[in-house]
């Protein structure tokens, strides 16, 4: 991936990982650059979660290392890295009657010493990431009874407020990565615009860096600046939206025959899926 | 129709109305202040009652030697180490049913559920059924057997939920411990066929759970246990409100997940065995106590694990004051008295809400 450069803040060095004896990704490389937006790309199997995981610390790679500003992960301590990367999973059920605040001042305890509770600022942070996700009047909601489209927008919140030092935002100098699993898979149209939008305000004025998988290539092409696509666990294609976006790139990742059309009305590519092959 | 811009700068006002971090502490500590209160007078008031009355007063005079003092000596000889067993069973048991809901992240999970009632009950059995030879002192080899029982069972589902991957399987946790409590109870049936009638009864009686511990000499064996159990516990709290959201989640917001199952594991374990090698497997205690402190308090585990402890001890204290009096001077097994105020309370836990 074109680095245009930037720093590259996030990288995976050779990585391959294998369920047992099932290689899920083999020798993969990816460059994320701080203040990124990047999205992952492939058909079901690809290797696109495990990818996620790996960026994210939760699985060790078989094979090569995953780098933060040019430290292992593996190096850093958990609260440390939870300060800096935080994770929105596909879905997220807790069998507990915890309200949507409290969700969010989760995301706080990494700032904590062991016995610390949370402080005004602490909520200061929740209620503002709250108030940008649009959850603010959720805050005493019982998070389990929201609607799918609400718990993923508090979840996105709770991983937010991981990363403030301060309630003015993050004042360390050091960008903060979100990675997020299928993040419009719950949601309907009009959430999916919304999520789509809050994420790229985040990235431009929080020069938070993004990297998200799905299986949308719309809602990629519109949110994404960069792709990294992925079949049988290797790169196929990996760079700026509008060249990786082709007939061809899609053909080869989903075996699917697919127009590509550059619309005035929108600004992105869009695709259209005629038959599979 | 939803505001999706990033506010940078912070909204001024705050609304005053909802807990801050030191509210929720001052709600935390008032209720534990009540419910702590509650369990030492449980303790206290429950000695008085029994088919001798006696008097506070007597029992605290200064005036009369306690050799000559009988109500004192009723008090403290007689009834007080089987209420305090009652305050360290209900506490330890709720605790643990606190701490395996969120391990298990199930909140029908107890702490029976991963086999340790039938582990026990095997234990405590064998000794009963085959270790009569042991000095005829199998009323300290019970304790110990049932104790020794509840870790093997626990060891058991733990070594099988840690055997196939990285990291610590809930779900073969939740399945190894069903499980083995159904084996465990095969054999236990197996035994008890060809045991002598009177055996049989003994073990059954056990099953049933009892505070009849007798003297101090029990409670002082428990302690060690209990008290590294709680040292746990202690440190938990945080972690457990992560555990609960998932693993994966769980990681990504600062605590080492595995370590944390561990000691929740180790904590629960050595609390449950305590527990049960004094009062035996009494039932309900580590899932109703748990439910009714967060209809009080909400989930936030700082706030549910050491409320339940209090109210478990008291909780306890107040069925086993129920067990010795009810039909005086026959004696109902305290485990009666928790499964039939449990056992409705749980099945409307079930349907209640979803």
């Amino acid at each position: 991936m074109p680095s245009r450069g930037r720093p590259k803040l996030l990288r995976a060095n050779r990585v391959s990982y294998s369920y047992g004896s099932h290689p899920v990704l083999q020798e993969v490389d990816v460059q994320i650059p701080t203040g990124g937006l990047i999205g992952i790309l492939g058909q079901n199997g690809s290797g696109k979660t495990t990818l996620l995981k790996l960026l994210a610390g939760l699985l060790k790679p078989s094979e090569g290392s995953v780098t933060l500003d040019d430290m292992d992960l593996a190096g850093f301590n958990r609260p440390k890295l939870a300060r800096r990367l935080a994770v929105v999973p596909q879905e997220t059920e807790i069998p507990f009657d915890y309200t949507v605040l409290e969700l969010a001042l989760m995301g706080r305890y990494p700032h904590l010493h062991p016995f610390e509770l949370e402080g005004p600022t602490d909520f200061k942070i929740a209620r503002q990431m709250l108030a940008a996700t649009g959850t603010d009047h959720l805050e005493q909601r019982v998070y389990r009874t929201l609607s799918g489209g609400e718990k993923q927008r508090v979840v996105i919140a709770s991983a937010l407020t991981q990363f403030a030092e301060t309630p003015t935002g993050p004042n360390t100098g050091l960008t903060q990565v979100l990675l997020l699993d299928e993040p419009t898979s719950s949601l309907d149209l009009c959430f999916q615009l919304t999520t789509s939008k809050l994420l790229t305000e985040l990235n431009l004025s929080q020069n938070t860096t993004i990297v998200l998988c799905t299986h949308d290539l719309n809602f990629a092409a519109g949110l994404c600046r960069d792709l990294v696509v992925l079949r049988e666990g290797e790169v196929i294609a990996a760079g700026p939206t509008d060249t990786v976006l082709t007939p061809e790139t899609i053909r080869a990742a989903y075996g699917v025959i697919a127009d590509v059309h550059c619309r005035s009305t929108s600004s992105h590519p869009t695709v259209v899926p005629i038959s599979s092959q | 129709m939803t505001p999706t811009r990033i506010v940078i700068n912070p909204p001024t006002e705050i609304g005053g109305t909802v807990p801050t971090g030191d509210n929720l502490h001052r709600r935390g500590l008032r209720l534990r202040l009540i419910l702590g209160v509650f369990a030492i007078a449980a303790c206290v008031i429950a000695p008085l009652i029994g088919p001798t009355a006696i008097s506070l007063g007597e029992v605290f005079d200064p005036t009369i030697p306690f050799v000559q003092n009988v109500d004192a000596q009723i008090f403290f000889i007689a009834r007080l180490p089987r209420a305090l067993a009652g305050a360290l069973v209900g506490g330890a048991l709720a605790a643990s049913g606190v701490v395996l809901q969120a391990l298990l992240r199930n909140p029908l999970a107890t702490p029976f559920t991963l086999g340790v009632s039938a582990g026990s009950s095997l234990g405590a059995m064998l000794v009963i059924t085959f270790g009569v030879s042991l000095d005829n002192n199998s009323v300290e080899a019970v304790p110990i057997a049932s104790f020794v029982g509840a870790l093997a069972a626990l060891a058991i589902v733990y070594a099988l939920a840690t055997m196939r991957r990285q990291g610590m399987s809930t779900l073969v946790l939740l399945l190894a411990g069903v499980t083995l409590n159904s084996l465990f109870s095969a054999v236990i049936l197996f035994v008890q066929f060809l045991a002598e009638p009177t055996q049989a009864l003994q073990t059954l009686r056990w099953t049933m759970g009892s505070l009849d511990i007798g003297n101090y000499q029990p409670l002082l064996w428990s302690l060690p246990p209990l008290a590294v159990a709680f040292v746990i516990f202690a440190q938990l709290p945080r972690a457990l409100n992560l555990l609960t959201l998932g693993a994966e989640s769980a990681a990504t917001r600062g605590i080492n997940v595995l370590n944390t199952q561990r000691m929740a594991f180790l904590g629960a374990s050595l609390a449950t065995g305590a527990a049960v090698s004094l009062g035996g497997p009494i039932g309900f205690v580590g899932i109703i106590i748990p439910h009714l402190v967060r209809l009080l308090i909400g989930a936030d585990h700082r706030l549910v694990l050491p409320n339940s402890t209090y109210l478990g001890a008291a909780f306890v204290v107040i069925c086993d004051v129920g067990a010795r009096t009810l039909l005086s001077p026959m004696e109902l097994p305290v485990g009666v008295i928790t499964a039939l105020l449990g056992g409705p309370f749980f099945l409307w836990l079930l349907v209640r809400q979803k």
